[in-house]
């Protein structure tokens, strides 16, 4: 959770970023040719670090597509062999994939619960949030600015809170079946929504008021301008929410193990993985592959929409 | 392939349930008599929400806090979970593990986020640059933990390496190292992987915020006569320190929740559990809600006090702007 430099001063600082585009950047020329001369070194040190971030995936990417024999056993050895071996296999992906035997990982089953566990709860938390955001921007009620704080300091409380309660109520109040997509979905929006409020709260609230209040004339009522104009205005602060609901809900493990009950039946890509790489054993070669899927469409979500991600983060989010 | 329509059927029938309820809150607001139009309006667009936090967030709290008095059968036991937690050898090494997290996390990934948003800093390719470090933040810590675990790996002395990092030993002589088994510099290795992965979000907050920093400002340091250091010492610092103290607190607070490296590198055994993992390992493994209901409390209060802080220096901010 969290909020970062008063969205404003942030905002003004993304958009000074085009000083990083060298064309657009009017400082004078002794200046470069000073930070040229000076920056050897820390460009050394940038570059080293740059290595030292990439290696590790790229090191898992490698040995993804490496035979079994390769990865474990006698003739076994280092990723950065297959270079010299030049030896690769689409093996180790069919082998995850496909559901052959009590063995396998199966892992296209979790692949598909993940996203039938994250595209409901993202919608769920973007109307929502959106919803009560309006509310709390716009209605005139007594108490408003206080419950507002109230649903702000509500991202204090640490998941690990409202865990044991929430499934005793779940499996014993509400009798929502064990091992149902229904837990998950719930309990992910609960825990998304304090976030999500205030992200769009803060958008929301800086719409003009003539805009609204211009449709307000024209006779639309709440719903009207709810939908007509508030979400369409919203977009970007709705993507950037969108993707991090997405990531977070796609990466966690922790409300995964509480709620999912386990089987290929709901259980996501992320609770299999754990799984997987919990037991030593004869699939051990599996591994960097079932890595890799799971990795890939946050990876893509990331790469594709990387612009909102950072604005959501330089506007008040990331969720711990 | 035929698993993917029963799931997909799920999915539909939740949208359709959902955008039901969600029509009907619309109809009865916009059907309302014009008398108590604004508050039927106020109270529908914020029941959902309300309700579920409700049920969701407060009620669970006030129930965990209670729960952290009573023992494993739900008797209360007064302060026995918290004797337990503070007293035990594995639970005091959980406490000692987690305040290490806490310390070192941030230092080390604020350190170097910062130091690569300087380094980078309209270099060329900055984008490209800025991906690779901030790459980690898209992955999961579960595909983390892999990664790491590859990063890491073993083989006896003499025997070909496969991890990175025992190759580099090997090259220079040294016996291979199980990483993650030995105690208690393997908690170290686990920091490590947290700290791969919030380095990218310190560099992204922190880059902004120097590229918020007036031009003219550095400008006048260095007509002065500062070098490098001096400038970044004395006019970068003080420019950034809002941005400083966010990055620090929220990985912070992520650090002290961090539950799934620990769970899926090492499930907390060999002295490296963290008070969220074991918290979830009393809960749901030993039959011992108890001890974690008193675990998360703990968690709780150590949050605490850095949100709030946070939040002040949040609201001193917007005063001043």
């Amino acid at each position: 959770m969290t909020a970062t430099p008063a969205p404003k001063e942030a905002s003004k600082a993304t958009r000074q970023r085009p000083g990083s585009d060298p064309t657009e950047d009017a400082q004078p020329i002794m200046r470069r040719v000073k930070t040229k001369l000076t920056s050897k070194w820390a460009t050394a040190a940038a570059i080293i670090i740059a290595v030292v971030w990439s290696v590790p995936t790229f090191g898992l990417f490698v040995t993804s597509f490496r035979p079994a024999a390769k990865q474990v056993g006698p003739r076994s050895n280092g990723w950065w062999n297959a270079f010299v071996d030049w030896d690769f296999t689409f093996k180790n992906y069919t082998d995850v994939l496909t559901p052959a035997g009590s063995q396998s990982a199966n892992l296209s089953q979790y692949f598909v619960n993940s996203i039938a566990i994250v595209i409901p709860v993202t919608i769920f938390v973007l109307v929502l949030a959106s919803m009560a955001a309006y509310v709390f921007a716009w209605g005139k009620f007594k108490g408003r600015d206080a419950l507002f704080i109230f649903v702000f300091a509500l991202q204090i409380i640490p998941l690990q809170m409202a865990l044991i309660p929430l499934l005793q109520f779940f499996t014993q109040t509400l009798h929502l079946p064990a091992g149902s997509y229904a837990q998950l979905w719930i309990a992910h929006t609960m825990f998304g929504l304090p976030l999500g409020i205030f992200l769009l709260h803060n958008f929301i609230s800086e719409i003009p008021g003539e805009v609204i209040e211009a449709a307000r004339v024209d006779g639309a009522g709440h719903s009207t301008i709810f939908w007509r104009i508030i979400l369409p205005l919203s977009v970007p602060a709705l993507a950037s929410l969108a993707i991090f609901q997405f990531l977070w809900v796609w990466n966690d493990l922790l409300v995964a193990l509480v709620f999912s009950g386990g089987t290929a039946d709901v259980a996501p890509i992320t609770q299999r993985l754990a799984e997987i790489s919990g037991t030593r054993g004869a699939r051990d070669y599996l591994n960097p592959a079932a890595a890799f899927v799971s990795i890939i469409i946050p990876l893509l979500v990331f790469f594709g929409l990387q612009r909102y991600f950072v604005r959501g983060l330089l506007s008040g989010g990331l969720k711990g | 392939m035929e698993f993917i329509g029963g799931k997909l059927l799920q999915v539909v029938i939740a949208l359709a349930i959902f955008a039901a309820v969600i029509g009907i809150i619309m109809l009865v607001v916009d059907r309302a008599p014009k008398s108590v139009k604004d508050r039927v309006t106020v109270a529908g667009f914020l029941a959902p929400a309300a309700i579920l936090m409700l049920v969701g967030l407060v009620y669970p709290a006030v129930r965990t806090s209670t729960l952290a008095f009573t023992d494993a059968s739900g008797n209360a036991n007064g302060f026995d979970n918290f004797v337990w937690m503070f007293t035990q050898p594995e639970a005091l090494t959980t406490l000692r593990n987690t305040v290490i997290w806490t310390v070192l996390v941030p230092l080390l990934s604020t350190g170097f986020g910062l130091a690569y948003a300087v380094f980078i800093d309209k270099a060329r390719g900055e984008k490209v640059l800025k991906s690779l470090v901030f790459m980690p933040m898209a992955i999961s810590f579960v595909g983390a933990g892999i990664i790491w675990k590859l990063v890491y790996d073993y083989r006896g002395p003499g025997i070909e390496q496969t991890g990175v990092l025992n190759f580099f030993r090997d090259a220079l002589g040294m016996d291979p190292k199980q990483f993650l088994l030995d105690a208690p510099e393997n908690t170290l290795f686990l920091i490590i992987v947290m700290v791969w992965i919030q380095t990218g979000f310190a560099m992204v907050i922190l880059s902004a915020a120097i590229k918020g920093v007036p031009v003219e400002l550095v400008e006048a340091a260095r007509l002065d006569g500062a070098n490098a250091w001096q400038q970044f010492r004395n006019v970068t610092i003080p420019g950034i320190r809002g941005a400083l103290v966010v990055v620090l607190t929220t990985i912070t607070i992520a650090t002290l929740k961090v539950f799934d490296i620990v769970r899926t590198m090492t499930a907390g055994n060999y002295d490296t559990s963290v008070v969220a993992n074991e918290m979830y390992t009393q809960a749901f493994r030993a039959g011992e809600p108890g001890r974690g209901a008193a675990l998360a409390l703990i968690l709780f209060l150590m949050v605490l006090p850095i949100v709030v802080y946070n939040a002040r220096v949040l609201r001193k901010q917007r005063e001043i702007h």
